[in-house]
């Protein structure tokens, strides 16, 4: 007699790693320690650097949020990643830097009411050069998309990847040629002086130029205000205009099924340029504020923060608003730090080993959904 | 039959051409002949009319005084196009044809160093007016010297040496590094700069790399901040100095930046890199009198300030005119050794050669002031 029995075949020990995560967990458990050792040795150490750092890293990832936003808009409704994205936002500085230096746009408002205090003038002007900024290069994302993406709605999605990324050649050797922004790095003149502030012991104070900050004082600039109140200030407006809107309403509408929209009486082709305009207008702004804060610009200008944007998109989960947020304050962070703290030019390895790390362990990014395939 | 024709035809024209070559046998009374090998199209034409003009000045000067060894000196002009291919074209054809024994030229490393290994095989002396890769004078194994090939600029990390030396002199006492990783010249410069700077009892309080694409220098510019440096040397480009100057503003540092020649550049941001101080081969406005005099007869001959190419230029050929007089003797093997231990003031400062043949000379130290560029003083290593 024979006796049968069935073995329930246990899985493989690498299959078990896979299936289990246990890689990315692993990794990120590590580097979460190796992280927090060092982060918390050099604040022990230096906390006013630390915080200084710190601060260093929000400006950037507040722009990058701007940018990351327009990606993750596109992509939630047309399930398209818009390489040309960085490039719009290149546009944006290039139109600040024609409205500033050869229009002098920043300072209309000084010049029509020579009696106006300084501060206010050009707050006004430079409110009115970043709106100039976001309407050219809102304008600009309506014709891309009319041209090169409505075409192609129904076309396999691969196609459109790959108009994206001639549109972004196409933007970045367009504006190389001389008689258009020039292939030479141009130095921008920012529309206002720099102010800086220290805050400490003392209290608040202006910073001299030139001389020293005190021991234990923290700076930051009116260029840091001015990027996180207007980077806010966007994202609240934005916030509003998807959840409170009708047009925002429809936005989701399309995003979650496009067909169904159009069948429910809604002009899916005019959300869809919405979506597209509204994207451009925040890299128009984050154009800006980029120069702002780095100030030279050049026609390559877009590709690493289009990038850096796109990954802080991902990791944020792409698809959603307040993802793209926290995915880029976590990459601003993570640049800003680890130049300053590991090695700075190993700062875009790390940063972007992040996103490798994250998605081992959470595919769909932090508040990404899981994806909803649809025929 | 169609083919002897086409063989004759080819024969006879060799046959001739080498009975043209045959022709010309040099006697006291011809001139003396020098090549000027400029990049006269290409990238950089603007470079190479200016090191035309320049030779062409000095020739003409000592023409005008009686020419060299009693013989007037003809200059022949070839493009060279700032590349490896047309230089060679050009090297070959004013050696093999025009049979120069001297060339001046070229203004571009990448074409200059082609030029020298033919230079150097058929004994003609070559002198490059701006070429600044260490290696356009030595061998391929980078230590044995080419007997026949010199330059009249500095090499790159010389600058780095008299930075130190100025920003010593100046009374700083730490300095903060900045350099890109991936830039020989940067690199260069820099290293030059720590080592001398040390040497003279300067302290290095801190040394940050980045890479030309970055262009967030906040947490780097924290560092320098914290640190409390009286220098920051940052010695790239106009570009990133404008990068770095306008962060730094931004971020408390107080130190004084300082740098190279890769700053002289008309879209250097001026508000950004005021106060800085920068090295450079020569300055217009140095009031030695060899040089007010050559500004002004150069002005008075093309109605501009000449830049440093053009003064670079006019340096070599007057070393190169100096050297055959010196000689005696229009001998390429003697003027080269006479070339090595020459000692002659030239507008861009007093030049001797070391062993492997790079001019030792005073480098101008200019600043930004108010918006403009000042000459501060001009040091000698």
């Amino acid at each position: 007699m024979k006796l049968t029995t069935t073995v329930q075949k246990s899985p493989g020990f690498f299959t078990r790693i896979i299936e289990r995560k246990w890689i990315g967990r692993g990794m990120l458990i590590l580097l979460s320690l190796f992280v927090i050792y060092i982060l918390a040795g050099k604040l022990i150490e230096k906390p006013t650097v630390f915080l200084q750092q710190v601060i260093n890293g929000l400006q950037l990832g507040f722009v990058y949020a701007l940018i990351a936003l327009g990606y993750t808009m596109v992509y939630g409704i047309v399930r398209l990643i818009n390489f040309a994205h960085g490039d719009v936002f290149m546009v944006g500085s290039f139109v600040s830097f024609y409205a500033i230096s050869r229009f002098g746009i920043h300072s209309w408002l000084i010049n029509l009411l020579p009696g106006i205090p300084a501060f206010l003038g050009l707050l006004v002007g430079t409110i009115t050069v970043v709106i100039i900024s976001m309407i050219v290069c809102a304008v600009m994302a309506f014709t891309i998309e009319r041209i090169a993406y409505k075409p192609l709605r129904d076309a396999p999605r691969i196609s459109l990847l790959i108009t994206a990324i001639g549109v972004s050649f196409f933007l970045e050797y367009f504006g190389a040629l001389n008689f258009v922004f020039t292939p030479n790095f141009i130095s921008f003149q920012r529309p206002f002086e720099v102010t800086t502030w220290q805050l400490g012991k003392e209290g608040l104070t202006i910073l001299q130029q030139g001389s020293t900050v005190n021991e234990g004082s923290v700076i930051f600039s009116n260029i840091f205000i001015i990027i996180v109140l207007a980077s806010v200030f966007l994202l609240a407006v934005l916030q509003f205009v998807v959840n409170k809107t009708k047009v925002g309403k429809a936005m989701r509408a399309v995003a979650y099924d496009k067909y169904t929209a159009r069948l429910m009486g809604i002009n899916t082709d005019a959300i869809i340029s919405t979506t597209f305009m509204i994207g451009a207008a925040l890299a128009g702004a984050a154009g800006v504020l980029y120069a702002i804060a780095f100030p030279s610009i050049i026609f390559w200008m877009g590709i690493i923060p289009g990038l850096k944007a796109f990954v802080a998109a991902v990791l944020g989960g792409i698809g959603s608003i307040p993802g793209a947020v926290v995915g880029a304050l976590i990459m601003g962070q993570a640049e800003v730090l680890s130049a300053a703290y590991i090695s700075s030019p190993m700062r875009d390895a790390i940063s972007f080993s992040i996103l490798i790390i994250v998605l081992l362990v959470r595919p769909t990014g932090i508040f990404g959904e899981a994806s909803r395939e649809k025929a | 039959m169609r083919t002897y024709k086409i063989l004759s035809i080819f024969i006879v024209a060799v046959l001739l051409l080498t009975a043209c070559q045959t022709g010309g046998q040099t006697t006291a009374e011809d001139p003396i002949k020098v090549a000027i090998l400029a990049p006269l199209s290409g990238a950089v034409p603007t470079f190479g009319a200016s090191t035309r003009d320049g030779a062409l000045f000095a020739i003409e000067e000592w023409n005008a005084k009686g020419g060299v060894l009693g013989r007037t000196i003809e200059a022949v002009v070839e493009d060279s196009q700032c590349s490896p291919d047309p230089a060679v074209n050009a090297a070959n054809k004013v050696i093999d044809q025009d049979k120069v024994h001297y060339i001046v030229g070229e203004v571009c490393s990448s074409a200059s160093i082609p030029i020298s290994e033919i230079a150097e095989e058929k004994g003609v002396l070559q002198i490059s007016p701006t070429s600044t890769n260490t290696m356009l004078t030595l061998k391929a194994d980078g230590v044995t010297v080419k007997d026949y090939i010199f330059r009249a600029c500095f090499i790159d990390p010389f600058q780095g040496l008299v930075m130190a030396k100025f920003a010593i002199g100046k009374g700083y006492k730490t300095a903060f590094l900045m350099y890109d990783q991936g830039n020989d010249y940067v690199r260069g410069l820099s290293e030059a700069f720590e080592k001398s700077f040390q040497e003279l009892g300067g302290t290095i309080v801190g040394k940050e790399s980045y890479t030309a694409q970055d262009t967030d220098f906040s947490a780097t510019l924290t560092k320098v901040a914290d640190s409390k440096a009286e220098v920051l040397f940052l010695p790239d480009y106009y570009n990133i100095v404008n990068l770095v100057g306008a962060q730094a503003k931004e971020k408390g540092v107080t130190a004084v930046m300082m740098g190279g020649d890769g700053w002289d550049s008309a879209d250097l941001n001026f508000g950004a890199a005021e106060g800085g101080f920068y090295s450079n081969h020569y300055s217009p406005e140095d009031t030695r009198p060899i040089v007010v005099d050559w500004v002004n007869k150069y002005k008075a001959k093309y109605g501009m300030v000449p830049d440093a190419l053009a003064t670079l230029a006019y340096d070599a050929t007057y070393l190169l005119l100096s050297a055959i007089e010196k000689a005696g003797v229009d001998d390429p093997s003697k003027v080269k050794d006479a070339m090595a231990a020459i000692e002659l003031e030239t507008v861009s400062g007093k030049i001797t050669f070391d062993a492997s043949h790079n001019p030792i000379k005073a480098a101008a130290v200019l600043q930004v002031v108010d918006g403009k560029i000042a000459f501060v003083q001009s040091v000698a290593p």
